[in-house]
């Protein structure tokens, strides 16, 4: 077990309605393949079960991916359920299809970053391996 | 040197040139990961053992592999149907009129995603999806408002809708009857299509035996009611969207359809009652003769399932007839001009493979929903196909060709294996229960990123030729006041309407659908006496249960 504890955390989320769900799968799976530890929620979560999971489950990341037009409603409440929990030292990330107006204004509220479409999932990666907090060990 | 054969032409000219100038890459693979081999020739026809009678014949006539249609194109070209709704019945009612004045010579409509799960606009669900990727209807009042002014017995609609296809279908038989029109005279398309929600789409509700039900209820409900609607439009669209290949596309949409097929005539239906209001929808990809070979291929594969697998008599059960999309996953945010190059060609392949209806995506939709401007060019695309390039006048101009013919057969043959792997598992119902095509999806679409980032897949503008070029300006947006409105105008219809009527509509369709009778008569009175979508799919959630989904990635 004591192996398993160091290695970043990360749950995948797909909040609000849409089926979209090739690029949370596709992101899911390269994190695991660069050795984090992913939990993916599957579809359909509203923002509670997201803040929730990542409670759970001790997450250092959660990554979201949405693209039925509905982030700028869904995530600040995520990031506002965080707040709530005090979890502000899990990294908050997002994809999917969010145009270029909305992202200032989600990043000064809280998400680390955006990666839209054509984004390299090495990307992602490094992102996250400088950014996350690699946690303690017991 | 002359060569007699292709094998003797390979030693005295192909190698000796190879072995000069060695080729760009190794092997060369279709989008679908089919070797390609350098040239096709009669050669490879013989060896493949390829008839023309029998893998061919003549279009309009069985196998139909070369067109459903004797003349195809010449005698009216194919229907352009952009997919299209968002914000408020209102605006996009405004829309509709917007694309019949353009030339557009169908309607498609889009449901926003509460209407689609069969959520009222105002449900917690519903928080920040009102409007925005489609049309909110949550009564017959929101149907009747977008359907305003558009001539029902003579525009043909397709509804993009499948969990609560039965419910908006209804809606629509509803505002027709109000307004004078037998529901024997309408003529549009259902979706309908539950099955591939589970692989892929994911706006299921029910878990999939109920959800099999409620779609063979429409069938019989049409077969009786309204003839010449098309019940079902079986869609290796989305499932190519997340990831499949073409031949999975082929394969997994057929084993649907063999599932559909196989629970209507279980429901004691005639197979050739319903075989002939079955359609198909598939994706147009980049590949271009890889897309004209699968729509080829399909044709041939239907007929042979409906005649020989269910002993259909009537032709029109053989034929496929088929919608077209272009393809969402090729549009990309960078450069984002490129994608009407992208779309026209994907566009070319859907005319070349014989579509009876199409939509070219348009250049911003990787970015938004697309502006009025973006979906203009989309349209004008498709009438610069059928106008100036030539290619509706002669059908099937690829026949023939060595290669277009030995892809035609490799993709029938590869799908075909496919539908007996699932077959063997019991049906795609069973195959789904276990999870198998969403695995095979997800490996595919790992597999496709993988390619583009080691670069062996080259996405101009994303792994070469990048660069950043201007941002589209005009992107659509949605207005977040049309929700407010929307909800306003479901409060007032559950204020004016008469509560006694209702709850009784709503108690006998509960019987309903506890029982075996079909459900859309009980589902057209609760429409009529105004229950919301939402008030309807409670019964039926209550009666059947909600889907859980496997998660896996």
């Amino acid at each position: 077990m004591q192996q398993t504890t160091d290695r970043i955390r990360v749950v995948v989320a797909k909040p609000g309605l849409d089926g979209h769900d090739r690029g949370a799968k596709v992101v899911a799976r390269a994190l695991r393949d660069a050795g984090m530890e992913v939990i993916y929620t599957g579809i359909r979560q509203t923002p509670e079960m997201i803040v929730e999971t990542a409670f759970q489950e001790d997450a250092d990341v959660i990554g979201l991916s949405i693209l039925s037009g509905a982030h700028l409603e869904v995530f600040p409440e995520i990031l506002r359920l965080m707040r709530e929990k005090e979890m502000s030292d899990v990294l908050v990330i997002a994809g999917g299809i969010i145009p270029e107006v909305d992202r200032d204004p989600l990043l000064e509220q809280g998400l680390s970053a955006i990666f839209g479409p054509g984004t390299s999932t090495q990307d992602i990666v490094e992102f996250i391996r400088k950014e996350s907090r690699t946690r303690d060990l017991p | 040197m002359t060569s007699d054969s292709k094998r003797e032409w390979r030693k005295n000219t192909l190698d000796p040139q190879v072995h000069r100038f060695p080729e760009r890459q190794d092997r060369f693979k279709s989008e679908s990961g089919i070797d390609q081999d350098v040239l096709y020739s009669a050669d490879d026809l013989e060896a493949a053992g390829w008839d023309y009678m029998k893998d061919l014949g003549f279009p309009g006539e069985y196998p139909y592999t070369r067109g459903v249609q004797a003349n195809m194109y010449r005698g009216r070209v194919w229907t352009m149907r952009q997919y299209s709704g968002y914000a408020t019945a209102e605006e996009s009612n405004r829309r509709y009129k917007y694309l019949l004045e353009q030339g557009q010579t169908g309607l498609s409509i889009a449901f926003d995603l509460p209407t689609q799960i069969g959520y009222d606009s105002d449900h917690p669900m519903a928080r920040g999806e009102v409007g925005k990727v489609g049309v909110p209807i949550s009564s017959l009042r929101d149907m009747d408002v977008l359907l305003d002014g558009i001539p029902l017995d003579k525009v043909s609609t397709s509804m993009t809708i499948n969990a609560t296809a039965s419910v908006l279908l209804c809606f629509y038989i509803a505002v027709a009857r109000r307004r004078g029109i037998p529901p024997a005279s309408l003529n549009g398309t259902l979706q309908n299509d539950i099955l591939k929600e589970y692989i892929a789409r994911g706006t299921h509700i029910y878990p999939p035996r109920p959800s099999m039900r409620l779609v063979v209820d429409v069938f019989k409900y049409c077969a009786a009611e309204v003839p010449r609607w098309n019940t079902i439009s079986i869609s290796g669209y989305h499932m190519r969207e997340a990831g499949a290949t073409a031949t999975q596309e082929l394969a997994f949409t057929f084993a649907n359809a063999i599932a559909y097929l196989q629970a209507a005539v279980d429901a004691g239906l005639e197979v050739d009652d319903v075989a002939g209001r079955i359609s198909f929808f598939f994706v147009a990809h980049n590949d271009l003769f890889e897309e004209v070979a699968k729509y080829r291929a399909a044709r041939r594969m239907w007929a042979k399932i409906v005649r020989h697998r269910f002993g259909a008599k009537n032709p029109r059960s053989w034929m496929l007839r088929f919608h077209t999309q272009t393809a969402g996953v090729t549009l990309t945010a960078q450069q984002p001009d490129n994608n009407l190059i992208r779309t026209t060609i994907q566009a070319l392949a859907a005319v070349l493979g014989g579509t009876q209806s199409l939509h070219v995506n348009s250049r911003d939709e990787a970015l938004a929903l697309p502006s009025e401007e973006a979906v203009q060019l989309s349209l004008r695309t498709q009438q610069i196909l059928a106008h100036e390039s030539g290619v509706s006048d002669v059908v099937d101009p690829l026949g023939g060709s060595y290669y277009v013919e030995t892809l035609t057969s490799q993709l029938e043959e590869e799908a075909s294996k496919y539908i007996e792997t699932i077959d063997d598992m019991g049906d795609a119902v069973s195959a789904i229960e276990s999870g198998y095509q969403v695995r095979e999806i997800n490996q595919a679409a790992y597999l496709h990123q993988q390619e583009v980032e080691q670069g062996q897949k080259v996405v101009v503008g994303i792994n070469q030729y990048t660069g950043e070029t201007p941002p589209i300006e005009h992107l659509l947006s949605v207005d977040p006041q049309s929700t407010e409105k929307q909800v306003r105008a479901l409060q007032q219809v559950r204020r004016e309407r008469d509560n006694s009527s209702v709850q009784a509509s709503l108690s006998r369709l509960r019987e309903v659908a506890s029982g075996e009778e079909c459900t859309v008569p009980a589902i057209l009175e609760c429409v009529e006496s105004y229950c919301t979508l939402g008030e309807i799919c409670d019964v039926l959630r209550d009666v059947f249960g909600e889907h859980k989904d496997l998660v896996a990635f």
